[in-house]
């Protein structure tokens, strides 16, 4: 059994190309969210007003599924390392299901607005709410993806290769984390 | 429930317990927490509350505490670079 990572010496998680693409990531959505303050700060009421019709209850139940759901994966990380892949994939099956859960939550969201005859183009910060939380919503499908692939890939004795592809999806899974993190304070939370 | 007695589960664990709690935080300050001055004071605990829970996220659970110094610096960057710009436009009278 090799153990990948007990060196006190500064480590990468995860693979360089991943973190082209994260760094890529969180560049193109601070864009989107400079892009939305600035045209809220020129309707500053309207974007309040709009913002109203949200369901926060919603938008807060999703932060707590996806802080679980980056802490579950935290951990498969941590306990892949010392070898335990069993424990790992049931960690990594949290991580799933609280991603699942968001996604569930979602489309619930989703569906009340559109019943409510809220759509994209009811307004410029419906236009944001769905471009945003959509783009962030496409980013969960395709970690969840990612998340069954490294459980898949933990039926096999734990290498160096499987725990640098571990960390891999998840820095890609935390930086989702991270994007709802300021998603669900600017859409929801600022008043 | 936690396996074994590994630091950095403890770890990751208590700051997951700490982000649920910014996170009620924030709440209440979206709900008129500290909005009898100047609504945008508790807009502006709610932005500084989510670029302080992005930061435990970079550092602890993807773990750039103990990365290269460039690529924790590159996330470092971000955070106060989208903060401030969203302060800064956040407090901007159209």
């Amino acid at each position: 059994m090799t153990h990948a990572t007990n060196e006190p010496a500064r480590h990468l998680p995860g693979e360089a190309g991943v973190w082209v693409f994260i760094l890529g990531d969180l560049l193109m959505f601070a864009a989107l969210f400079i892009t939305f303050a600035y045209y809220r700060s020129n309707d500053v009421a309207s974007f309040i007003e709009s913002q109203h019709a949200l369901n926060q209850r919603c938008g807060a139940l999703n932060t707590i599924f996806m802080l679980t759901s980056s802490w579950c994966v935290a951990i498969a990380v941590q306990v892949a390392r010392v070898g335990k892949t069993r424990a790992a994939r049931r960690w990594l099956v949290g991580g799933m299901a609280c991603a699942v859960c968001f996604v569930v939550v979602k489309i619930f969201e989703y569906q009340e607005k559109i019943a409510a005859g809220i759509t994209l183009t009811s307004n410029d910060f419906f236009m944001y709410y769905y471009m945003l939380t959509g783009l962030h919503l496409m980013h969960v499908l395709l970690g969840l993806g990612v998340l069954i692939f490294l459980w898949r890939s933990l039926y096999a004795p734990v290498s160096h290769t499987s725990v640098r592809t571990l960390e891999s999806g998840a820095c890609f899974w935390h930086m989702v984390d991270l994007l709802w993190i300021v998603l669900f304070a600017l859409l929801y939370m600022l008043r | 429930m936690i396996p074994g007695a590994n630091p950095s589960i403890l770890r990751v664990t208590w700051l997951w317990g700490l982000l649920i709690a910014a996170t009620a935080l924030s709440w209440a300050f979206g709900h008129g927490l500290g909005a009898g001055v100047d609504t945008r004071w508790s807009g502006t605990a709610v932005l500084v509350i989510a670029f302080l829970k992005a930061r435990v996220v970079f550092l602890d659970f993807m773990e750039l505490r103990h990365a290269p110094l460039s690529l924790r610096l590159a996330l470092e960057a971000w955070t106060i670079a989208v903060a401030s710009t969203l302060l800064v436009l956040y407090w901007r009278v159209a």
